[in-house]
Protein backbone atom coordinates (compact mmCIF):
# COMPACT_ATOMS: atom_id res chain seq x y z
CA UNK A 1 0.00 0.00 0.00
CA UNK A 2 1.26 3.43 -0.62
CA UNK A 3 0.14 7.18 -0.05
CA UNK A 4 0.23 9.42 -2.76
CA UNK A 5 0.48 12.77 -2.35
CA UNK A 6 -0.81 15.26 -4.58
CA UNK A 7 2.00 17.30 -6.29
CA UNK A 8 1.38 21.09 -5.87
CA UNK A 9 3.55 23.18 -8.23
CA UNK A 10 3.57 26.51 -7.02
CA UNK A 11 3.47 29.35 -10.19
CA UNK A 12 7.35 30.98 -10.44
CA UNK A 13 6.84 34.13 -12.49
CA UNK A 14 9.78 34.21 -14.91
CA UNK A 15 12.01 37.26 -13.55
CA UNK A 16 9.57 38.23 -10.52
CA UNK A 17 11.34 35.53 -8.10
CA UNK A 18 7.89 35.03 -5.69
CA UNK A 19 9.12 33.95 -2.19
CA UNK A 20 6.01 34.45 -0.30
CA UNK A 21 3.68 31.16 0.01
CA UNK A 22 0.48 32.22 -1.71
CA UNK A 23 -0.26 30.04 -4.82
CA UNK A 24 -0.86 31.03 -8.25
CA UNK A 25 -2.18 28.01 -9.42
CA UNK A 26 -1.39 24.50 -8.59
CA UNK A 27 -1.69 21.29 -11.27
CA UNK A 28 -2.54 18.07 -10.21
CA UNK A 29 -4.76 15.28 -11.55
CA UNK A 30 -8.84 15.84 -11.20
CA UNK A 31 -9.14 11.97 -9.37
CA UNK A 32 -6.45 12.63 -7.11
CA UNK A 33 -7.42 16.58 -6.20
CA UNK A 34 -11.45 15.19 -5.67
CA UNK A 35 -9.78 11.89 -3.74
CA UNK A 36 -7.99 13.65 -1.38
CA UNK A 37 -10.76 15.88 -0.75
CA UNK A 38 -13.40 12.93 -0.02
CA UNK A 39 -10.65 10.70 1.76
CA UNK A 40 -10.91 13.59 4.76
CA UNK A 41 -14.74 14.64 4.34
CA UNK A 42 -16.12 11.26 5.61
CA UNK A 43 -19.56 11.60 6.54
CA UNK A 44 -20.38 8.55 8.21
CA UNK A 45 -23.83 7.24 8.94
CA UNK A 46 -23.97 4.75 12.21
CA UNK A 47 -26.22 2.10 11.42
CA UNK A 48 -25.91 0.66 15.32
CA UNK A 49 -27.78 -2.44 16.21
CA UNK A 50 -25.58 -3.91 19.22
CA UNK A 51 -22.90 -3.85 21.64
CA UNK A 52 -20.41 -2.38 19.21
CA UNK A 53 -22.17 0.62 19.95
CA UNK A 54 -19.69 0.64 22.82
CA UNK A 55 -16.50 0.46 20.75
CA UNK A 56 -18.14 3.27 18.39
CA UNK A 57 -18.76 5.53 20.94
CA UNK A 58 -15.15 4.65 22.02
CA UNK A 59 -13.48 5.32 19.11
CA UNK A 60 -15.39 8.31 18.48
CA UNK A 61 -14.73 9.86 21.76
CA UNK A 62 -11.48 12.26 22.40
CA UNK A 63 -9.13 9.41 23.10
CA UNK A 64 -8.94 8.05 19.67
CA UNK A 65 -11.13 10.77 17.93
CA UNK A 66 -11.77 10.30 14.70
CA UNK A 67 -12.06 13.76 14.03
CA UNK A 68 -8.39 13.40 13.16
CA UNK A 69 -9.45 11.66 9.95
CA UNK A 70 -12.54 13.63 8.78
CA UNK A 71 -14.31 11.51 9.98
CA UNK A 72 -16.01 12.23 13.14
CA UNK A 73 -19.74 14.06 12.41
CA UNK A 74 -22.13 11.51 12.38
CA UNK A 75 -25.23 12.34 9.69
CA UNK A 76 -28.49 10.93 11.41
CA UNK A 77 -29.74 11.15 7.72
CA UNK A 78 -28.23 8.30 4.83
CA UNK A 79 -28.86 11.32 2.53
CA UNK A 80 -26.41 13.46 3.43
CA UNK A 81 -23.55 10.37 4.87
CA UNK A 82 -21.17 9.14 2.64
CA UNK A 83 -19.97 5.98 4.84
CA UNK A 84 -22.42 3.63 6.15
CA UNK A 85 -20.86 1.73 9.38
CA UNK A 86 -22.85 -1.13 10.38
CA UNK A 87 -22.05 -1.36 14.14
CA UNK A 88 -23.32 -4.51 15.16
CA UNK A 89 -25.19 -7.42 14.60
CA UNK A 90 -28.06 -7.65 12.06
CA UNK A 91 -30.95 -9.29 11.76
CA UNK A 92 -33.01 -11.23 8.71
CA UNK A 93 -36.38 -8.52 10.30
CA UNK A 94 -33.60 -5.72 10.00
CA UNK A 95 -31.90 -6.81 6.61
CA UNK A 96 -34.95 -4.61 4.77
CA UNK A 97 -34.34 -1.35 6.60
CA UNK A 98 -30.06 -1.81 5.82
CA UNK A 99 -30.83 -2.36 2.59
CA UNK A 100 -33.59 0.97 2.64
CA UNK A 101 -30.55 2.84 4.10
CA UNK A 102 -28.09 1.98 1.91
CA UNK A 103 -30.54 2.58 -0.99
CA UNK A 104 -30.96 6.32 0.02
CA UNK A 105 -27.51 7.37 0.05
CA UNK A 106 -26.19 9.36 -2.66
CA UNK A 107 -23.01 8.19 -4.30
CA UNK A 108 -20.27 7.90 -3.77
CA UNK A 109 -20.85 5.92 -0.82
CA UNK A 110 -19.03 3.21 1.32
CA UNK A 111 -20.02 0.73 3.73
CA UNK A 112 -17.96 -0.34 6.44
CA UNK A 113 -18.75 -3.75 8.69
CA UNK A 114 -17.51 -2.81 12.06
CA UNK A 115 -17.27 -5.88 14.36
CA UNK A 116 -17.32 -9.98 13.09
CA UNK A 117 -21.14 -9.90 13.50
CA UNK A 118 -21.86 -7.29 10.56
CA UNK A 119 -18.51 -9.14 8.73
CA UNK A 120 -19.87 -12.67 9.10
CA UNK A 121 -22.74 -12.97 11.13
CA UNK A 122 -20.14 -13.54 13.90
CA UNK A 123 -21.19 -16.68 16.65
CA UNK A 124 -24.51 -16.33 15.64
CA UNK A 125 -25.86 -19.03 13.51
CA UNK A 126 -29.48 -19.19 13.45
CA UNK A 127 -32.93 -18.39 12.60
CA UNK A 128 -32.23 -14.77 13.45
CA UNK A 129 -29.15 -13.23 12.29
CA UNK A 130 -28.07 -12.61 8.70
CA UNK A 131 -24.46 -13.75 8.06
CA UNK A 132 -23.01 -11.09 7.36
CA UNK A 133 -24.15 -8.05 6.05
CA UNK A 134 -22.44 -8.65 2.61
CA UNK A 135 -25.35 -10.88 1.09
CA UNK A 136 -27.34 -7.99 1.09
CA UNK A 137 -25.04 -4.85 0.29
CA UNK A 138 -21.64 -4.17 -0.81
CA UNK A 139 -18.82 -3.86 1.70
CA UNK A 140 -15.66 -1.92 1.16
CA UNK A 141 -13.94 -2.98 4.78
CA UNK A 142 -14.31 -5.39 7.22
CA UNK A 143 -13.37 -4.95 10.67
CA UNK A 144 -12.81 -8.18 12.75
CA UNK A 145 -13.00 -8.38 16.49
CA UNK A 146 -15.55 -9.00 19.19
CA UNK A 147 -15.75 -5.59 19.56
CA UNK A 148 -13.11 -4.53 17.92
CA UNK A 149 -10.23 -2.60 19.26
CA UNK A 150 -10.07 1.20 19.03
CA UNK A 151 -7.18 0.52 16.94
CA UNK A 152 -8.89 -1.59 14.68
CA UNK A 153 -11.04 1.45 13.53
CA UNK A 154 -8.86 3.75 12.59
CA UNK A 155 -6.67 1.12 10.79
CA UNK A 156 -10.47 0.55 8.92
CA UNK A 157 -10.70 3.93 8.36
CA UNK A 158 -7.07 4.81 7.07
CA UNK A 159 -7.37 1.99 4.66
CA UNK A 160 -11.11 3.15 3.21
CA UNK A 161 -9.21 6.31 3.39
CA UNK A 162 -6.28 4.99 1.17
CA UNK A 163 -8.76 2.96 -1.06
CA UNK A 164 -10.94 6.46 -1.28
CA UNK A 165 -7.65 8.16 -2.53
CA UNK A 166 -6.66 5.85 -5.38
CA UNK A 167 -10.01 4.97 -6.69
CA UNK A 168 -11.31 7.13 -9.60
CA UNK A 169 -13.82 9.59 -9.13
CA UNK A 170 -16.08 10.67 -11.81
CA UNK A 171 -17.76 13.62 -12.07
CA UNK A 172 -20.16 12.17 -14.09
CA UNK A 173 -21.47 8.31 -13.62
CA UNK A 174 -23.60 6.72 -15.73
CA UNK A 175 -26.37 7.21 -13.86
CA UNK A 176 -26.22 11.09 -13.93
CA UNK B 1 -36.64 -19.28 55.44
CA UNK B 2 -39.59 -20.60 53.09
CA UNK B 3 -42.22 -18.26 53.35
CA UNK B 4 -45.68 -19.66 55.23
CA UNK B 5 -47.51 -19.62 52.24
CA UNK B 6 -45.28 -22.37 51.03
CA UNK B 7 -46.63 -25.44 53.07
CA UNK B 8 -50.29 -24.20 52.38
CA UNK B 9 -49.80 -24.10 49.01
CA UNK B 10 -48.15 -27.63 49.20
CA UNK B 11 -51.12 -29.11 50.58
CA UNK B 12 -54.29 -26.86 49.64
CA UNK B 13 -53.59 -26.74 45.92
CA UNK B 14 -53.04 -30.70 44.76
CA UNK B 15 -53.48 -31.35 40.96
CA UNK B 16 -54.48 -34.56 39.97
CA UNK B 17 -50.69 -35.17 39.21
CA UNK B 18 -49.89 -34.97 42.94
CA UNK B 19 -49.04 -32.59 44.91
CA UNK B 20 -46.26 -29.80 44.19
CA UNK B 21 -42.22 -30.55 44.14
CA UNK B 22 -39.77 -28.11 45.09
CA UNK B 23 -37.18 -27.20 42.65
CA UNK B 24 -34.69 -25.07 43.09
CA UNK B 25 -36.34 -22.88 45.71
CA UNK B 26 -39.52 -22.89 43.46
CA UNK B 27 -42.98 -24.86 44.03
CA UNK B 28 -43.89 -27.11 40.47
CA UNK B 29 -47.26 -27.85 39.51
CA UNK B 30 -47.18 -30.43 37.06
CA UNK B 31 -50.58 -29.88 35.62
CA UNK B 32 -53.07 -31.26 33.06
CA UNK B 33 -54.07 -28.56 29.99
CA UNK B 34 -57.73 -28.45 31.42
CA UNK B 35 -56.54 -27.47 34.74
CA UNK B 36 -54.18 -24.56 34.05
CA UNK B 37 -56.90 -21.52 33.69
CA UNK B 38 -58.50 -23.01 37.18
CA UNK B 39 -55.36 -22.92 39.07
CA UNK B 40 -53.74 -19.95 37.57
CA UNK B 41 -57.18 -18.30 38.69
CA UNK B 42 -56.79 -19.87 42.34
CA UNK B 43 -53.07 -18.59 42.48
CA UNK B 44 -54.14 -15.47 41.67
CA UNK B 45 -56.98 -14.92 43.54
CA UNK B 46 -56.89 -16.94 46.48
CA UNK B 47 -53.03 -16.66 47.01
CA UNK B 48 -51.88 -13.21 46.14
CA UNK B 49 -49.70 -14.41 42.98
CA UNK B 50 -50.47 -11.16 40.83
CA UNK B 51 -47.61 -11.21 38.69
CA UNK B 52 -47.51 -13.08 35.44
CA UNK B 53 -44.06 -13.42 35.10
CA UNK B 54 -43.96 -15.66 31.66
CA UNK B 55 -45.15 -18.43 29.70
CA UNK B 56 -42.68 -20.44 27.90
CA UNK B 57 -42.22 -24.16 26.56
CA UNK B 58 -39.71 -27.27 26.18
CA UNK B 59 -39.86 -29.50 23.15
CA UNK B 60 -39.27 -32.72 24.86
CA UNK B 61 -38.30 -33.86 20.87
CA UNK B 62 -39.38 -37.85 20.65
CA UNK B 63 -41.21 -38.08 23.69
CA UNK B 64 -45.26 -38.20 24.47
CA UNK B 65 -46.77 -35.68 24.53
CA UNK B 66 -44.00 -33.87 22.66
CA UNK B 67 -44.53 -30.48 24.46
CA UNK B 68 -44.32 -28.98 27.99
CA UNK B 69 -45.72 -25.23 28.17
CA UNK B 70 -44.17 -23.63 31.71
CA UNK B 71 -45.84 -20.61 33.26
CA UNK B 72 -44.03 -18.66 35.84
CA UNK B 73 -45.85 -16.90 38.89
CA UNK B 74 -45.12 -14.21 41.60
CA UNK B 75 -46.51 -13.02 44.45
CA UNK B 76 -45.02 -9.66 45.85
CA UNK B 77 -47.25 -10.06 48.89
CA UNK B 78 -45.40 -13.30 49.63
CA UNK B 79 -42.25 -12.64 47.02
CA UNK B 80 -42.67 -16.10 45.99
CA UNK B 81 -42.54 -17.84 42.55
CA UNK B 82 -44.13 -20.74 41.35
CA UNK B 83 -43.95 -22.66 38.07
CA UNK B 84 -46.91 -24.37 36.09
CA UNK B 85 -45.74 -26.85 33.81
CA UNK B 86 -48.61 -28.30 30.93
CA UNK B 87 -47.87 -31.50 28.63
CA UNK B 88 -50.11 -30.82 25.38
CA UNK B 89 -49.16 -32.73 22.73
CA UNK B 90 -47.79 -32.58 19.01
CA UNK B 91 -50.81 -33.01 17.19
CA UNK B 92 -53.04 -30.19 19.37
CA UNK B 93 -50.16 -28.27 20.89
CA UNK B 94 -52.72 -25.72 22.61
CA UNK B 95 -53.42 -25.02 26.24
CA UNK B 96 -55.82 -21.77 27.15
CA UNK B 97 -54.76 -18.18 27.08
CA UNK B 98 -54.11 -16.46 30.47
CA UNK B 99 -55.42 -13.42 29.28
CA UNK B 100 -58.77 -12.98 31.33
CA UNK B 101 -56.11 -12.97 34.06
CA UNK B 102 -53.39 -10.93 33.06
CA UNK B 103 -53.09 -8.63 30.32
CA UNK B 104 -49.66 -9.12 30.25
CA UNK B 105 -50.57 -12.48 28.42
CA UNK B 106 -50.82 -11.40 25.32
CA UNK B 107 -47.71 -10.22 24.30
CA UNK B 108 -45.98 -13.20 26.05
CA UNK B 109 -47.95 -15.74 24.54
CA UNK B 110 -47.27 -14.29 20.97
CA UNK B 111 -44.00 -15.33 21.78
CA UNK B 112 -44.35 -18.81 22.74
CA UNK B 113 -46.67 -19.38 19.38
CA UNK B 114 -43.73 -17.71 17.87
CA UNK B 115 -41.10 -19.84 18.51
CA UNK B 116 -42.72 -23.21 19.45
CA UNK B 117 -45.98 -22.78 17.83
CA UNK B 118 -48.16 -23.25 21.41
CA UNK B 119 -51.73 -22.15 20.47
CA UNK B 120 -53.19 -20.49 23.31
CA UNK B 121 -57.32 -20.70 23.19
CA UNK B 122 -58.31 -17.16 23.94
CA UNK B 123 -55.82 -14.89 22.73
CA UNK B 124 -56.99 -13.83 19.01
CA UNK B 125 -53.84 -11.71 18.40
CA UNK B 126 -51.09 -14.37 18.11
CA UNK B 127 -49.53 -12.72 14.83
CA UNK B 128 -45.74 -13.13 14.75
CA UNK B 129 -44.42 -10.42 17.69
CA UNK B 130 -40.80 -11.29 17.32
CA UNK B 131 -40.55 -13.04 13.71
CA UNK B 132 -41.89 -11.56 10.71
CA UNK B 133 -44.98 -12.18 8.49
CA UNK B 134 -44.17 -15.01 6.18
CA UNK B 135 -41.66 -17.10 8.50
CA UNK B 136 -42.67 -20.68 8.07
CA UNK B 137 -42.28 -22.99 11.26
CA UNK B 138 -40.90 -22.29 14.97
CA UNK B 139 -37.37 -21.71 15.37
CA UNK B 140 -36.87 -23.12 18.94
CA UNK B 141 -38.13 -26.64 18.04
CA UNK B 142 -35.77 -29.16 18.41
CA UNK B 143 -36.34 -29.89 14.66
CA UNK B 144 -36.18 -26.71 13.21
CA UNK B 145 -32.58 -26.65 11.91
CA UNK B 146 -29.98 -24.48 12.51
CA UNK B 147 -28.65 -23.59 9.22
CA UNK B 148 -32.13 -22.80 8.16
CA UNK B 149 -32.42 -19.67 7.14
CA UNK B 150 -35.79 -17.40 5.80
CA UNK B 151 -34.05 -14.15 3.97
CA UNK B 152 -36.43 -11.68 3.55
CA UNK B 153 -33.94 -9.45 1.28
CA UNK B 154 -32.59 -11.72 -1.64
CA UNK B 155 -28.76 -12.57 -1.35
CA UNK B 156 -26.52 -10.49 -3.96
CA UNK B 157 -24.57 -14.16 -4.41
Amino acid sequence: MYARTIPIVPAVRSGQGSKDASFEYLTTRKDELIGWARKFSIFPYPFVTACCAMEFMAVSASPYDTDRFGAALPRFSPRQADLLMVVGTVTHKQAPVLLRVYEQMCEPKWVMAFGVCATSGGFYQNYAALPGIDRVIPVDIYIPGCPPRPEMVIDGIMQLQDRIARSSHPILTKDF
Amino acid sequence: MPAPIFDTLQQELVPTSGPAVVSHGVLVFVLTPAELLPTARRLRDAFGFDVFLDVTAVDWLGQVPRFEVVHHFYSTRHTLRVRLKTRVAEADPGVDSLLPLYGSAAFMERECHDMYGIRFHGNADLRPILLYEGFVGHPLRKDYSKTHEQPLVPYRN
